[in-house]
């Protein structure tokens, strides 16, 4: 029960256990609890930045889906615009190259009857001058009555 | 002898002697005296505590820890939360101090829940087979080493001599002296403050003291006062049983407990003593 020398054994005893614990057991076990909870921090974090980061990408995969949809859109609408174009612009060609064979026949043919005409009329002058010749009998100077046949064609 | 034994006086005596060697052949010398049981005790289950906290340490990775690592790891962590909260300086030694107080003032706490006959009786057969002694009775053995005034006033002693030390440190040795006599009561005048050096010195070194002795008699008073109540439920024969059970129930909520203010108010006093005012 009294104080006796088992002090001075216990005092040796606790400041050698503290020594060993401060020694070899507090640094490493508190150096890899501390280690391992930076570890666990970091990680933790890795994921949060590794989550927002999949959220980034989800909504810009959201955005560039979007916008190809609408640029196919856009696109699919050009080229209807275009088709129709083409065809209105083909319609019109065809319309117009139509008008123009027209155009060009009904000339041809205007400078055939002209030409036709033209025959007929000089055909019909040598006629009347062979038929005046007749009538008249064989006296009429030719040279001197071509201007009578002249002004006789051009009334033709 | 075998006849004392039979008396509840004996019997209660016997649990409360401890195991002693002289080291002087005088017999009127009752300091050069040792608890070899308290010593062997105490320092066996210091023993255990490093062991246990040294291979831990040994095999603490930075992959995921086993379940008795995790254990070890939340002692550790614990320990190191309490010195956080209250030591607010730098110290490689108070984390390391608080854990060895903690861990080993509960492993010896911890043999009071050890029903009071087995350990005693069983080193009773030893010595009666081993022919060391002539009746089992001639043992004497307390297990619990915390029962015994000497441990706790060792534990209270290193941890006085570490309250003097970061004080002076902190402090200076002149800081130090003058925290012991101008506080509590100062003043101006020279001659005053003379007068009042004694009467501060002395209220000084009585806080002072009394944090030591406060200590060592707290864990002791405690433990010795459960101990005798396990003894003295032990001898009341068959009914010892529910009521051993009941009071075992109650105690390991004292044996962690005194080991968890033993370490907190070594902290507290280390960091009073470690602050300037």
């Amino acid at each position: 029960m009294s104080i006796n020398a088992t002090l001075i054994g216990e005092l040796i005893a606790f400041i050698v256990f503290v020594w060993f614990c401060m020694k070899f057991v507090w640094p490493p076990l508190n150096g890899a609890i501390e280690e391992r909870q930076k570890k666990i921090e970091d990680g933790l974090a890795a994921s949060d930045q590794a989550e927002k980061d999949l959220q980034l990408a989800r909504d810009k995969a959201t955005a560039q889906l979007k916008d190809a949809k609408s640029q196919a859109a856009e696109i699919i609408e050009q080229a209807k615009k275009r088709a129709t174009q083409i065809v209105d612009e083909e319609t019109h060609r065809g319309h117009e190259e139509r008008e123009n064979i027209i155009a060009q026949g009904h000339s041809e043919i205007e400078a055939e009857r002209n030409r036709v005409k033209e025959d007929l009329r000089k055909q019909v002058a040598s006629l009347a001058v062979v038929g005046a010749e007749k009538i008249i009998g064989r006296e009429i100077n030719e040279a001197a009555h071509s201007d009578i046949v002249e002004k006789l064609v051009a009334e033709l | 002898m075998a006849a004392e034994e039979q008396t509840l006086q004996g019997y209660i005596k016997h649990h409360l002697t401890n195991g002693q060697v002289a080291l002087t052949d005088d017999p009127t010398n009752s300091f050069m005296v040792l608890n070899v049981d308290t010593l062997a005790w105490s320092i066996g289950l210091g023993l255990i505590f490093l062991w246990i906290f040294k291979s831990a340490a040994n095999k603490a990775t930075l992959g995921v820890p086993g379940k008795w690592q995790c254990l070890i790891e939340m002692v550790v962590e614990f320990v190191d939360q309490n010195v956080k909260d209250t030591f607010h300086g730098k110290s490689k030694l108070i984390a390391p101090l608080a854990l060895t107080i903690f861990v080993w003032v509960f492993l010896m706490n911890l043999m009071d829940l050890i029903p009071v006959d087995f350990l005693p009786a069983l080193a009773g057969q030893i010595g009666v087979a081993t022919g060391a002694v002539e009746s089992s009775h001639d043992v004497y053995m307390k297990v619990v080493p915390t029962t015994d005034l000497n441990l706790t006033a060792a534990l209270a002693i290193g941890v006085f001599a570490l309250i003097i030390f970061y004080s002076i440190r902190v402090k200076g040795m002149m800081g130090f002296i003058k925290e012991l006599t101008l506080h509590p009561f100062s003043a101006k005048n020279p001659f005053v403050q003379a007068l009042l050096i004694p009467v501060n010195f002395m209220m000084e070194t009585i806080t002072l003291l009394a944090r030591p002795i406060s200590l060592s008699l707290r864990l002791f008073g405690n433990l010795y006062a459960g101990e005798l109540i396990f003894i003295l439920i032990a001898a009341i024969g068959l009914f010892q049983l529910p009521l051993h059970f009941v009071w075992a129930v109650f105690h390991i909520l004292v044996i962690v407990l005194q080991a968890f203010i033993f370490m907190m108010l070594t902290i507290v006093y280390l960091s009073l003593a470690s602050t300037d005012h």
